[in-house]
């Protein structure tokens, strides 16, 4: 006991002074001058609250130890297909009785789904740590800002080519460093996403620089567009067509069906994917590379291979998130928003689809419930991260894998 | 006479301080890497912190206090190594030692969470904005080398370079020589024979970590009174940077991280000075790309050998 209640005021120590410069000592601008406003109250709390907690915790382990987490059923594989219809179909339904910013919200899911689904094949099937993925979002973003820039594509033109171009960025890039291991892979792909933001605001002759391109137009309905009057003269809009009264709502409802769409596209083809000898082979060479060399496998094709289909749906959801927005700037595509996205896989469960579907809304939805909270988001999401890995590493839904095991 | 020369020294001097500054976060980066193999992302952070705390310090002695310079910057010194100290201790505990043993990026994704999350932590308590660090040390020495350009040598800037060479001697010389120090090497070579022969490894990673921070703070405070202004976001590029640096020099290796961290802070400020100041980040970014592709063992470093 004696023994615990030292190590408690050693915890409680480092917590004062850890606390004490950020937190005890404000430092507050008044004119030109900097002065200082002590909260000795908070750092005191901080260090009693360690020292209790330091305390009592032999006895919570004691008293937590026995009860399991819930470990939550395993991802179904197959699944009921009446199941997942009834679920599609009330995806689509709900929006038109849905309030507008509910829809707006659902849309800002579907396209973390998207993103968290495309980096699910690069993360968690080939279980290739990638912290640069937002560039391959900022890529399909902005190939379709410069074409309709430059050469006035809309966007149901661009959105194959946007994939095309992230696809191609993710192959020349990935071709040379992929030889590299696990963390080295990770830095350089940080590494990767930076120059491509820091290029994105540098060229500022193509891009528009910091301020970014606006003006970028709504996606069109079978080349009807879809707006409160035509754009040129004598065109038709969707209202005037179906002899509807215009209604800014039926923007909002169409582009989530959309992001819907895209979002069950990507998790289609992943689905796929990872049941063919391709999506075998990512995930063998995940679990042990020298196993699969020594299988004849050729490491470099297979990771390209994820690595390329991953960027490839970065490229769709960048499209698909400039025309939502209505401009891009290099501001969007952050390193935060490429570890928000690895945030979502990682909460999810790495490999498991439907891990990553919960985390995307979890990860989006409770900020928006939470925004009195909003100088505490970011806070929380580094703390949930270290939190996840400590105590559930393999996320919150981890996919259970068909596997055979020897008798003892 | 052309200004060739003289403007060649002035990026030289340049240089050379700025990655005096990446030197110092550079060996915090190759310690932990030599030690346990995993990528302190958060490492940048303390670098962050420690100038926030030197400037926490300045503000407590305050400006017009009296004292002469050298006794205030060594307050500001003193102070931000004691509680990055404390910092590096805590992160090691809380964040990295539930996880060490697993998976890499098991740890290097706890990493970043801590990354992320004492970026925010300072933002909470400081504010996100920038905040103006009084000017402590101005002056120069200007040099004539016959020519219309003048050399300027800042102090604050030679500061740097006196501070952060006598920092390598002594830490070169513990490490070497003390008991401690000799823990540490056989640490990195082998952890589990060392730990048969009955050195606490747990106290030396500890130890590690605090050392690394120690030493990060020192460029954090630094720079402060060198540039003139922080802000919470300050320590990702830097770490990234210093870690490019580490990289370079051959991770794992101490006088790697410092050759390191005075070859980027070079190639940076030429590039700044003869391409263009916009594309100095990029220079960064593209030699960490272009080294882990051609020679990722760096300059000084052993190459590993993966075993099964």
């Amino acid at each position: 006991m004696a023994n615990n209640i030292g190590s408690a005021l050693l915890a409680a120590l480092i917590t004062a002074i850890v606390v004490a410069p950020v937190f005890g000592l404000q430092l507050v601008r008044q004119g030109a001058r900097t002065l200082m406003a002590p909260h000795w109250d908070l750092v005191a709390l901080a260090s009693a609250t360690v020292f209790v907690f330091h305390l009592v915790r032999p006895w919570l382990a004691r008293a937590f130890g026995s009860i399991r987490l819930p470990t939550l059923p395993a991802a179904p594989t197959g699944g009921d297909r009446r199941v997942i219809f009834l679920l599609i179909a009330l995806a689509v339904v709900w929006p038109f009785f849905g309030g507008r910013s509910q829809v707006d919200i659902a849309t800002l899911v579907l396209i973390y789904v998207m993103l968290g689904l495309g980096l699910n094949i690069v993360v968690g099937f080939a279980g290739l740590l990638d912290l640069g993925f937002v560039g391959f979002y900022a890529v399909g973003a902005y190939t379709y800002a410069l074409l309709y820039h430059w050469a006035g594509w809309g966007f149901w033109e661009a959105l194959p080519l946007a994939g095309a171009t992230s696809a191609l960025f993710g192959f020349v890039l990935g071709f040379p460093v992929l030889r590299l291991r696990g963390d080295y892979l990770a830095i350089v792909t940080l590494g990767f996403g930076e120059i491509i933001r820091l290029l994105l605001t540098n060229l500022t002759w193509l891009t528009g620089g910091p301020d970014g391109i606006s003006g970028i137009p709504k996606p069109s309905v079978f080349g009807i567009e879809m707006a409160r009057r035509p754009s040129t003269e004598g065109g038709t809009t969707l209202h005037q067509l179906l002899g509807l009264p215009f209604d800014n709502q039926h923007m909002v409802v169409y582009l989530y069906l959309m992001a819907l769409m895209l979002a069950l596209f990507t998790l289609f083809v992943s689905n796929r994917l990872v049941r063919m000898p391709i999506g075998r082979a990512w995930e063998a060479l995940r679990e042990d590379e020298i196993a699969c060399r020594s299988l004849g496998l050729n490491p470099t094709r297979i990771k390209l291979s994820a690595f390329t289909l991953g960027a490839m749906f970065a490229g769709f959801g960048g499209a698909f998130f400039a025309a939502r927005q209505g401009l891009v700037n290099p501001e969007s595509f952050t390193f935060i928003e490429s570890a928000l996205i690895l945030a979502i896989v990682v909460l999810g469960g790495m490999g498991s689809q439907l891990g990553v579907i919960l985390a995307a809304i979890l990860l989006t939805v409770l900020p928006e419930l939470a925004r009195e909270f909003a100088e505490y988001r970011m806070l929380m999401f580094g703390l949930v991260m270290v939190l996840m890995m400590m105590w559930r590493p393999q996320g919150l839904l981890p996919m259970k894998r068909p596997h055979v095991e020897l008798a003892p | 006479m052309s200004d060739f020369i003289p403007q060649l020294t002035q990026q030289l001097f340049n240089g050379l301080s700025l990655g005096a500054i990446y030197a110092l976060i550079a060996i915090g980066y190759t310690m932990v890497y030599g030690i346990i193999g995993m990528i302190n992302f958060a490492h940048g952070e303390i670098y962050m912190i420690g100038a926030y705390v030197g400037l926490v310090t300045l503000t407590a002695i305050g400006t017009q206090s009296g004292l002469p310079v050298p006794m205030i910057v060594a307050a500001m010194l003193i102070v931000a190594v004691a509680v990055t100290g404390a910092y590096g201790f805590a992160i090691e505990r809380v964040a990295y030692r539930p996880v060490r043993g697993g998976p890499r990026l098991v740890a290097l994704i706890s990493a970043i969470g801590m990354s992320i999350f004492l970026q925010n932590w300072v933002a909470l308590g400081q504010g996100a904005r920038d905040m103006a660090v009084p000017a402590l040390i101005s002056g120069a020495i200007q040099l004539d080398l016959g020519s219309d350009f003048n050399v300027t040598l800042p102090y604050s800037r030679i500061m740097i370079i006196v501070v952060t060479v006598a920092l390598m001697i002594a830490l070169t010389l513990y490490i070497r020589h003390s008991r401690m120090g000799r823990a540490s090497r056989a640490c990195s070579q082998d952890m589990h024979m060392a730990n048969l022969l009955g050195i606490d490894t747990n106290r030396i990673i500890s130890f590690t970590f605090v050392l690394g921070a120690m030493l990060a703070a020192v460029g954090g405070v630094l720079i402060a009174v060198t540039i003139g202004k922080l802000n919470p976001f300050i320590g990702f590029i830097a770490g990234i940077k210093a870690f490019t640096a580490a990289v370079l020099g051959g991770i794992g290796s101490i006088p790697g991280a410092m050759l390191g961290g005075v070859l980027l802070g070079l190639a940076e400020t030429f590039a700044a000075a003869y391409i263009s100041s916009q594309y100095k980040d990029i220079v960064a970014f593209l030699l960490l790309v272009l080294i882990l592709l051609f020679r990722p063992t760096g300059l000084l470093g052993k190459p590993e050998v993966e075993k099964v």
